[in-house]
């Protein structure tokens, strides 16, 4: 084999590979007589340089890619706010039906009951699990749900003639969707500190929170993994001031069986299937963040949603929807296997995950928080954050730690994030994980602790036995290359 | 002791206890305190958990309650595409080290998901003309309305146009898109002067009735009114016809399911987003770069992302986050298996079997062709019937007819032919149009 970097696994691109003349697949021959052709000047006078391989090649060159990659399949994963749980098999099969994968989004109603039926039952099951009856699966990922989310908010408040409302508060350790998506929606951003506890801090909602007050978006349990004990007062002091109340649900795997959003007083929320409900993330997607509101705000959700005539299902427009978001009907590969997920553990299952998510993560939470410090020492939900200033202090930062963890063959924690804790590393093992697993990630954050006193540089240039050491992403950003150009040089110091 | 209901959870009573003891509390009632007392545990009204037997069962059931192309000839096209998909592709993306990773935040252990997303991006140039393009969009008509709300970045100008000759279905997404950022949208027509202050001209080749649009012609029009060209295209038809890039385009998007994405009943798809490298640094979504390592070894991370949310906040140039990256390894794995020729290839099979069909169905009594000039792989057809009706009376033909677009124009369907229909399939459907056409007794 002639590979042109160093190291053990052959990098080169697909054209790199590219031989004049092979093929990977036999089209089949036109069975019609040849039409006329356009007029030339219609035709593309290039040529797509797309790759000439043969079929072992495309089959090897994936399978040896894929290899470089750690995944739930193969490594534990306790990536925070990302629940990287198990993804079961049986849900890709489902997916991959025929009368599933195959069907087109524009076939009349009558032709897919099958379909139409699962969206409506998952929108009914997600309504119920969240005490938020209005459900639109439609949006494609928590972002979308989220800006669904305010387009509602704003077109409820618009009807009322209400349109002094184009605030949306939110605390500071907010994902960045939340913001992001409150300026797509035109809405003012206003960031409230959290308390010392990581709670919301009451008392600035209650100077804040006025006739200005669109929404307040709250992610429970919060982003540091804690359930906001003054919730009831919260969501009470946005309604008194006359606003709705958003929830983040992207952590909704903490919740299920154990509270109902609705019950608190949230009145608009999204949910990510790609997290709490088990479908696979796909290295960055697809996912699905279906919007779910309250009945009052329910004519306002986005088109399409599945409504329900005796035994009949129809594709609908709710009465005043703030329109369509997406090109259809919403990911729907990945709502059968959300269904196929709600459908196989039902209600006793839910709350069997959310139990043991939330005893996960205080197994890890107690076991650890002597020695890399805890951004709150109170029980936590489905989640922790550590802060190991002290470990920075001795020269190994919360990367350094993470990159570590890579040798063990462990996926790091989400690191720096929530933005409110210094050298945060957000630890979320998910309810899929065994004990021994655990008890494993225990002893090597404890082994990796001892080796920053004994061995500091084993953190620094760690990871040593990855296809690449870290990576210069200064230089990736200062002189961007971001596809193959035919004449590259193969050298990696050019 | 009892066990799980959930076959997902690998913890037992035992596990439990050892933990809890751990944590140092009783029950896993002490770990949930914050939670209002009155409303801790509510009953889940939700049907009871189902075997594995079982469950694929019911689901089953339920997909055969859906007509599934494959069984019936189908004709629709209209934004989403029936074509083969090759095995390999089927075969790769149902390897789990692709499938059940995350985001690739920790480049040296993803360099499989990076090394596929570069791959992507370089084909998307390839097939597009274009110069640069990102790892990826929700779908096509997401990524076109990001690339109008892109052109008012860039031209801080907040009018768009759009030409009306567009799928009012993208018209309604951008429309949802541009809402509440103060930004004006104007449909205009081919002979319509731009409005003076018009961030972008927005089109779509194909257009909404099939036809192939001038769009060199339409990219100059914009840029005489300094505006920029935001073009939609279907992706398959670049294998034969001219690409955004050779006819000077900014931004161009496209759906990328025609290229080894199931239909899926409308998704997941994948949206392709590229533009002029002048540009690049206003792009939305992840994108993906190529650099070294401290061993200097090749490798790839993502980049330029003080553009993204989790960074820029309020000021990011999208809220995008999660987006579609396993579709974009189908598509980067289609592309590699039909590779050079075969890309050409679909185009033509698709072109000649759709013109084979048009010119049949316009011989057909009560039946014309009404496509608004050249066309690729779709056209316009006025029927002498409502085209729902004719599409009830195909079903029981075992055929799903095209599109029905009797709500712009005087019954009208739109009907798509790909590599996949077979002349029999063709025939069938030019026979069952010409009986349904006759007036019954
Ligand atoms: C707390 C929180 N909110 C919102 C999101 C956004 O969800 P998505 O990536 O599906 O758009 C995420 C996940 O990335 C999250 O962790």
């Amino acid at each position: 084999m002639n590979a042109p970097y160093p190291g053990e696994i052959d990098r080169r691109l697909l054209n790199e590979r590219s031989v004049s003349g092979r093929i990977g697949l036999q089209l089949q021959e036109l069975d019609v007589p040849e039409q006329a052709l356009p007029e030339p000047g219609l035709l593309r006078t290039d040529e797509a340089r797309l790759p000439e391989v043969s079929q072992q090649e495309v089959v090897r060159y994936f399978t040896t890619l894929s290899t470089m990659n750690f995944s739930i399949d193969a490594n534990f994963y306790p990536l925070g706010s990302c629940t990287m749980k198990y993804n079961p098999k049986v849900n890709e099969e489902m997916a991959f039906l025929p009368g599933m994968a195959g069907i087109h989004p524009h076939q009349p109603d009558e032709t897919v009951q099958g379909a139409l039926q699962l969206i409506w039952e998952l929108q009914r099951d997600l309504g119920e699990i969240t005490g938020l009856p209005g459900v639109c699966l439609g949006p494609l990922a928590g972002a979308q749900g989220e800006y669904s989310g305010l387009m509602i908010a704003r077109a409820y408040f618009e009807e009322r003639g209400d349109i002094g409302r184009i605030v949306a508060l939110m605390p500071d350790s907010a994902h960045g969707t939340n913001p992001a998506s409150a300026s797509m929606a035109g809405l003012e951003v206003v960031t409230l500190p959290s308390d010392s506890e990581g709670n919301v801090d009451v008392e600035a909602l209650k100077a804040l929170a006025d006739e200005r007050t669109c929404v307040f978006m709250l992610t429970l349990p919060s982003t540091l993994g804690l359930f906001e004990p003054n919730i009831l007062e919260i969501t009470n002091i946005i309604h008194e001031a006359g606003g709705l109340v958003y929830a983040d649900g992207a952590n909704l795997n903490a919740l299920l069986g154990i509270v109902k959003l609705g019950d608190l007083g949230f009145d608009i929320a999204h949910s990510n299937l790609h997290k709490t409900f088990s479908t696979p993330h796909g290295g960055g997607g697809p996912g699905a963040g279906p919007v779910l509101v309250s009945e009052t705000l329910a004519p306002f959700l986005p088109t399409p949603v599945v409504s329900r005539d005796g035994h009949t299902y129809r594709l609908d427009a709710p009465d005043k929807s703030v329109g369509r978001v997406n090109g259809f009907h919403g990911s729907f590969g990945v709502l059968v296997r959300a269904y196929a997920y709600v459908r196989a553990i039902g209600a006793e299952g839910m709350r069997e995950v959310s139990e043991n998510a939330i005893i996960n993560a205080n197994y890890i939470r107690t076991a650890l928080s002597d020695e890399f410090g805890i951004a709150a020492d109170r029980a936590c939900m489905h989640e922790c954050v550590f802060s190991p200033q002290a470990q920075k202090a001795k020269g190994a930062t919360a990367l350094d730690i993470s990159k570590r963890l890579i040798d063990y063959g462990i996926h790091p924690p989400t690191m720096y994030f929530p933005l409110i804790v210094p050298e945060a590393l957000m630890v979320e093992p998910t309810e899929t994980e065994t004990k021994d697993t655990l008890d494993r990630f225990i002893a090597v954050m404890r082994q990796i602790n001892k080796e920053i006193s004994s061995d500091p540089d084993l953190l620094h240039d760690a990871p040593h036995d990855t296809p690449n050491t870290r990576l210069d992403e200064a230089s990736a950003a200062r002189k961007p290359y971001l596809r193959w150009q035919p004449e590259q040089n193969l050298t990696a110091s050019d | 002791m009892t066990t799980n209901v959930s076959p997902y959870i690998p913890n037992t009573d035992a596990d439990r206890e050892l933990m809890l003891a751990a944590i140092g509390v009783n029950s896993i009632d002490d770990l949930v305190l914050d939670i209002p007392q009155a409303h801790r545990f509510p009953a889940l009204d939700l049907r009871p958990a189902l075997s594995e037997f079982d469950l694929v069962a019911e689901i089953a059931a339920l997909a055969s309650k859906n007509a599934t192309p494959g069984d019936y000839a189908c004709f629709l096209g209209a934004g989403a595409y029936r074509h083969y998909i090759p095995s390999v592709v089927k075969s790769v993306v149902a390897r789990g080290e692709f499938l059940t990773s995350y985001t690739p935040y920790q480049p040296e252990v993803a360099q499989g998901t990076l090394q596929v997303g570069f791959e992507f991006q370089s084909m998307i140039c390839e097939i597009t003309g274009m110069e640069v393009a990102n790892a990826g969009m929700y779908d096509g008509p997401t990524a076109f309305a990001e690339g109008a709300l892109m052109a008012c970045r860039i031209t801080r100008r907040q009018t768009i146009a759009v030409l009306d000759a567009v799928d009012p279905r993208n018209v309604q997404i951008l429309d949802a898109y541009a809402r509440h950022q103060g930004i004006q949208i104007t449909v205009i027509g081919h002979g319509d002067a731009l409005p003076d202050d018009a961030a972008c001209l927005m089109f779509q080749s194909p257009d909404q009735f099939g036809a192939i649009e001038d769009m060199a012609a339409l990219a100059e029009k914009a840029h005489s009114a300094g505006a920029l060209a935001v073009a939609s295209v279907n992706p398959t038809s670049l294998g034969m016809f001219r690409t955004p890039g050779e006819c000077d385009v900014d931004i161009a998007t496209a759906e990328g399911q025609a290229l080894g994405v199931p239909l899926s009943f409308g998704g997941p798809y994948v949206g392709l987003f590229a533009c002029k490298d002048a540009h690049k640094r206003q792009m939305p979504g992840r994108i993906i770069g190529r650099t070294t390592d401290t061993k200097d070894r090749v490798g790839y991370a993502l980049t330029l992302q003080t553009r993204e949310q989790h960074i820029r906040r309020e000021r990011a140039t999208s809220n995008i986050c999660t987006s579609t990256a396993l579709i974009g390894l189908l598509m980067t794995t289609y592309l590699a298996v039909i590779g050079r020729s075969g890309f050409k290839k679909v185009a033509e099979l698709c072109y000649h079997k759709a013109h084979y069909a048009s010119a049949r169905i316009d011989q057909l009594p009560g039946y014309a062709v009404k496509s608004g000039g050249p066309f690729f792989h779709e056209f316009m057809v006025e029927c002498p019937l409502p085209p729902a009706e004719i599409n009830r009376a195909l079903l029981g033909k075992k055929i799903i007819g095209g599109h029905d677009m009797s709500d712009r124009s005087l019954n009208g369907m739109l009907i798509c032919v790909t590599e996949v229909n077979t002349r029999a399939e063709i025939d069938a459907l030019v026979a069952a149009l010409g009986e349904i056409a006759r007036p019954r007794q």
